[in-house]
Order: structure tokens, then sequence, then C-alpha cells
């Protein structure tokens, strides 16, 4: 039964939605219109002249065989951190839900990892990845591995990748412990009682109760790998070597504020603009429908 | 009662006094890229200026790297609310020449201010990169450097090479590179800033364009030119020698000089300025020797400068022009142009600062130092050996780099990958050609 509130007139409706509007209006809405107009131009990066060059940006970025192959970069990315960050967070969550003695102690260090800034994740994976000094690549020398992610494009991924799931695992698994706590013990139990094995109740009862959250874990998280990564690339690799960990919103900034085309940067954040809304519209389209409430 | 009163009334007169005097200093800003011992040096020299006279006060502020520091710079002036002096490394010089109306010009700069200033007094291998064709200086060159060859000389004997062979010729360190690793030695070569090493001094070194029109000093129609035969050459070797385990690639900037200061690289090209970390942190005998060539040109041209200058920004008062001009005026002036030379490894950008260190005996303590100099300024120059005027030229830097991983990591061939930047960093040179027509 849905409640619902109705207002007499229509000014305090209106003032109550107001702020909301305003946000909107000042963090959406002007700037992506400002990215619009400003992707049909191509400035000078001193701002002191500029010509209206209609859609050569967006031909000039379609037609650079980097930008193409930073999309596929990106689906490899964000692929890579959402299934296994979500995938070892449910992992964590599943042991950690069964624990009798000190869940506490073990759900505060698991969560530890989320208080982490980006940037400073990124820091501490590059010390010990780093090739002159890093504890990993040292011992991976020992083992007979070259480790050089500097010229390595795969090396780079990986580490990139390793560093961006992190501190998503605490994340996933604090909402999916919270998720298989609010699953009642009495239906597991029936199922138990019916002689249904761990693997067996695990996949046809906590699975799909689970679902409502795996959804919003990953909508979340695909945003995360879309657009919170770039302290962590920004800090490893700074989108190198060859281009090999530049994701969409990476080249966004590095052509913007490194190279100062802001007329291209511009088209780039509408095409990632109009990508994001269509991923958006999928997800809730098609994905949501399996979900269970 | 009384004594309270005087207390106060005489605080007060201070007060005003201070106030006035303050008033009246005219305050400067300046944005840079240095920090660590090229940032205690740079403070000292504003010290000096701030204490040697009571009319101006210059403060300044470190921007991150250099790229981050010219971004910043050009955000600042989108938003106006920029700093009177900006350093810009050389790579960004084209890209400030061509905003017209962004700077003052330094010539004008000093003429309005009245301040005796002589663009004579620099080095031209230096002041021509920052003057334009007809003669008048734009900024004022700050810190150059040239690249030249580091030598581990321990590594050399370890290796069993005599540490005072000769390394003139790329062929002769490849020899070297050999029996060193033959002996085992795990890192014989590195190297830093890839591309203004290995492509802009290599092609100004063997006198072969590295791009059309006077690489850039004619005309912004200039087209990207490093892909000839000698440039193969010399990128395939060093892929080769990646591959052979000779040459590690430790990055794009100056990442490979913490190798050599620890010990582990025996050769490394790497700019002159190295020389105050790698003196102050080398654990073993070094020297430095002159950057190598290819034979086959019978002797190397010269070598173009690295570094920065400094940009007196537009849409300032009056008096706050007069007090950069005065400034940079002190800059220039002989005694902190000598020390910044000796102390940083920095070429001594004035021919006064250059007398002056060699009559003071440090080139005879210090071995070595003087070669970036001479390297420098070892010929006439030609259009090929003047330097390079490339818009977006750190983003094609960019591109270079990511191409010759490409080389290094047995990715690509040589031809392929040179051939690729200079088709690259063209779409750019139009682009931005159009941005500034």
């Amino acid at each position: 039964m849905e409640k619902r509130v109705f207002f007499k007139g229509w000014w305090l409706p209106a003032l109550l939605v107001a702020p909301q509007l305003l946000i909107s209006f000042v963090f959406f809405f002007y700037p992506s219109g400002q990215a619009i107009w400003n992707s049909l131009f191509l400035p000078d990066p001193f701002g002191l002249k500029t010509e209206f060059v209609g859609l050569d940006n967006f031909r000039f970025l379609l037609s650079d065989p980097y930008y193409l192959a930073s999309f596929k970069t990106t689906v490899i990315f964000s692929t890579a951190v959402s299934v296994s960050s979500m995938a070892l967070g449910l992992y964590l969550a599943a042991l950690a839900d069964r624990l009798i003695k000190g869940a506490g102690v073990y759900q505060t260090l698991l969560i530890w990892p989320y208080a982490i800034a980006p940037a400073i994740a990124g820091v501490l994976w590059l010390f010990m990845f780093n090739g002159n000094i890093g504890l990993a690549s040292y011992y991976l020398k020992a083992l007979g591995y070259e480790w050089n992610h500097t010229l390595k494009g795969d090396q780079a991924m990986f580490l990139v990748i390793l560093a961006s799931s992190w501190g998503r695992i605490s994340y996933n698994f604090l909402f999916f412990l919270a998720g298989l706590q609010a699953i009642p013990k009495s239906i597991i139990e029936a199922a138990a009682i019916d002689g249904a094995s761990f693997w067996k109740r695990f996949g046809t009862i906590v699975i799909p109760l689970l679902s409502p959250i795996t959804f919003f874990l990953l909508v979340v998280n695909i945003v995360y790998a879309f657009f919170d990564t770039f302290g962590v690339i920004h800090t490893i690799t700074s989108g190198g070597p060859e281009q090999s960990t530049t994701i969409l919103v990476y080249k966004v900034f590095s052509d913007g504020f490194v190279s100062q085309d802001l007329g291209s940067s511009a088209a780039q954040s509408v095409i990632l603009l109009v990508l994001v809304g269509i991923l958006t519209v999928i997800q809730f389209k098609y994905i949501e429908r399996k979900v269970h409430y | 009662m009384r004594t309270i009163k005087a207390i106060i009334a005489s605080l007060a007169l201070f007060a005003m006094f201070a106030g006035t005097s303050a008033q009246a200093k005219v305050e400067i800003q300046w944005w840079h890229a240095f920090g660590g011992r090229l940032g205690e040096l740079l403070d000292e020299q504003v010290n000096k200026f701030n204490a040697s006279q009571d009319k101006y006060t210059v403060v300044h502020t470190r921007k991150g790297n250099y790229s981050e520091t010219l971004n910043a710079g050009i955000a600042a002036f989108r938003a106006g609310q920029h700093p009177n002096i900006l350093m810009v490394f050389e790579v960004g010089t084209a890209s400030l020449m061509a905003a017209k109306g962004a700077y003052v010009p330094m010539y004008q700069l000093m003429k309005d201010a009245g301040q005796r200033f002589n663009p004579n007094g620099f080095v031209s291998a230096v002041s021509g990169y920052y003057t334009t064709t007809d003669g008048k200086m734009l900024s004022m060159p700050y810190n150059s450097s040239t690249p030249v060859l580091w030598v581990n000389k321990d590594l050399m004997k370890k290796a069993g090479l005599d540490p005072e062979m000769d390394l003139s010729t790329w062929k002769r360190v490849g020899n070297a590179l050999d029996a060193a690793k033959a002996k085992g030695i795990d890192m014989p070569f590195c190297t830093c800033w890839h591309s203004w090493v290995h492509l802009e001094n290599f092609s100004a070194y063997h006198n072969i364009p590295f791009a059309t029109k006077s690489n850039g000093f004619a005309g912004l129609d200039t087209e990207l030119a490093f892909n000839s035969p000698v440039h193969i050459k010399h990128i395939q070797t060093l892929g080769k020698w990646a591959q052979e385990g000779k040459f590690k690639y430790m990055g794009r900037r100056n990442e490979a000089g913490k190798n050599f200061r620890a010990g582990e690289c025996m050769l490394m090209t790497e700019s002159s300025a190295g020389y105050a970390g790698i003196k102050k942190e080398a654990k073993f005998e070094f020297g430095i020797r002159h950057l190598p060539y290819y034979g086959a040109t019978e002797a190397p041209q010269n070598t173009i400068i690295g570094g920065s200058s400094l940009w007196a920004l537009s849409g300032k008062s009056k008096e706050e022009n007069k007090a950069t001009a005065a400034f940079l005026a002190f800059l220039s002036n002989t005694d902190i142009q000598a020390k910044w030379h000796q102390d940083t490894g920095y070429l001594g950008v004035t021919t006064a600062a250059a007398k002056a260190t060699k009559k003071a005996g440090f080139y005879e303590s210090n071995p070595g130092t003087d070669l970036a100099g001479i390297q420098m300024m070892r010929n006439k120059v030609t259009q090929n050996s003047k330097g390079l005027r490339l818009g977006s030229f750190d983003q094609i830097r960019g591109i270079i780099d990511e191409e010759m991983e490409g080389v290094y990591n047995g990715s690509k061939t040589a031809q392929v990958a040179l051939d690729s930047a200079v088709k690259r960093g063209n779409v750019l040179l139009r682009r931005f050609e159009r941005a500034n027509k």
C-alpha cells in the first residue's frame, strides 16, 4: 500500500524541491550544457581566441585509433574491477556471515581498506610493485618473473585493476554481509532439513534473495570503475604504457588538462555522457527485471 | 597610567608606519616547478632579491612538475588569477609564443620599466630558443641543460673495461654494453627523457631535421621528420638492446636517475643537471662524457637545451611589471648565474657567468662539468640544431614516448613506431596551427 501526500497550492512543493533543482542545475545541467557548447569549438589554451568547428572535434576523435582503443580498455577495466571486487566481496561476506566468534574484529578489518582514498591506494600498490624499491617486484624477480609495468601493458593493467578493486572489496563486502544477514535463517534451515547441500542452498536461496543488492552493487561498481578510479590510474601509470591503461575518463583529463585541447576534451565528455546514459537505461530496463525484491 | 598611554601611542604609531611601509611594497607572484634541492636554491635567490631592496617583494610558489606548472598557469590565466611570472619548460615555449596577448615580451617589459638589460649577455644557443626570428627576446632563460653520458666507473671496472675508454660513438657504447652483459651486469644502460635525448638532441647532434621548417622556427605549418633512416637505426638499436637485456626501461621522465645514483646502471644518458643529485648521492666514482653519436656523420653538430624560461604574463599593473622587470634583471646578474650553474649542473646561461666559473677554477676541481657547455657551443648552429619550436609539443612527446615503449617491449619495429608517431604528431600540429591561425 502506497502512501500519498497531497499539497494544497503550488508554492510549498515548489519551495521543497527548489534546493534539489538548484543543485541539479548548478552541478549537472549547467556544466553539461557548457560541455556540449564547448565541444563545437576549437579554442587556444589561453582562451584568447576560439573558432567554431561544428562536429570536427567528434570527427577528429572518432578517427583516432587510440580513442577507439580506449573504449575497449574501459570495458576490460570496468568489467574486471566490478566482477573481481564483487566476487571477492561476496566470498568474504559468506565466510564472515558464518563466523561465531570474533565476527566484529574480522568485519572491521575487512572494511578498513575502504577508508583509503583511491590516490593513496594507488601509491601504496605502486610502492609494492616499483621496479627500483618494490617488495613485490623484488620477490617476483627472485622467482624469475620480470616485472616492469612501466613497459608492459598487461602488467600495468593488472596493477591498476588490483589497486582499484582492493578498496572496493570492502565496500561490496559490507553490502553483501548486510544482505546475507537480512535473509531469514528459517528459510535456510528449512532447506537444510530438506537435505539441500550448502551450495544448493547458496545457489537457489541466497543468490536470488541477494539480487537487489547485487544489482545495486553492479550499478555502483560500474560507475566507480568509470569515474572514481582516476586517482589510481593517475598515480600508478598515468595511462601508459602506450595508453594501455587509458580509460575514457582518464583521456578526458589528459587531453583537456595535460594537452590543453579543451575542444576535444569537451567532445569526449559529451560522448561519455551519452554512453553512461545508454548504460543506465540498459541496466534499469533489462537487468532490473531479473531482480526479485 | 601615563606609561601605558605612551606605550599604546607608540604602538599605534609603529603600526601606522609598518602599515604604510607594507603598502608601499609591491608584491609579485612567481609560479615554478622546483622542489627538493633545486627548490631550496630558488628560494635562496628570491630571499636575496627581497633583502637587496625595499620596494618589491617576490613570493614564489611551487605548482608541481613542469607540465603541471604550465597547466596551472594557463588555467589561472583563463580565470584571470595568474601570477606575474610563470616558469615554462622549453616544450611549452611554442604554445606561449603563439598566445600573443597572454604575455609581455621580455624586451618590451624591460623597456617599459626602464630596466637596464642586455639580451646579448646570454649565450646565443640558449637565448635563441626564446627569441623571435627577428631578434626580439620574449622570455628570460632561467635553467638550461643538455644531455650527456654519465659513467659509473666502478661498474666499468667490474665489467673488465677501462673506465677511461673511448665512448664517443654508439658503436663503442654497444661494445661496452656487450662486455658488461657478458660479465653479468644487470643494467648496463639506462636513459632518462627518451624523446629529448634520443630523438630531439639526436637530430640536432647529427644535423638532421626533427621537423621541417627549421624544426618549426620558420612557421606553424611544420611537419615532423624524425622517421629518417638514421633515426630508425638508432631507435632500433635501443630496441635491440632492450630485448637483449642490456638496456632497461625505467620510465618516461628521469626515473632511471635513481638506478644510476644507486649504482645499478653502468651508463646513463641524462641531463647535465643530473649533477646535483649524482654528486650528492653516488657512492661510486662517476664520470661525465659527451653524448655519443654515430661515426657515419663526420663530427657531431651541437646538442640543444632543455629546461625552462620565465614569462611575464600580461594583464598586470605598471607597478607590478616594474617589479617583475627588476627581479628578472636581478636573476640574470653574474653572481646569481654563476652560483646557479655551479650548484646545479645547469648551463651558465650568461657568458659572464661561464667566464666567472672558469676563473674560479670550478671546472678543474669538478672535471666534466664543462662538457655540457662545450657540447652545446662547439659549432655554429644550423637550422637543425637551433632547437625546436613545435606546438602541442608536450602532447607530441607523450605520443613519442608511447610509441617508443612499443619498440622497447618488442611489439613494434622502430620503423612502424616512428612512422606512427610522426603521423599522429602531425595531426596535432595541424590542430595547433588551426587553433593559432
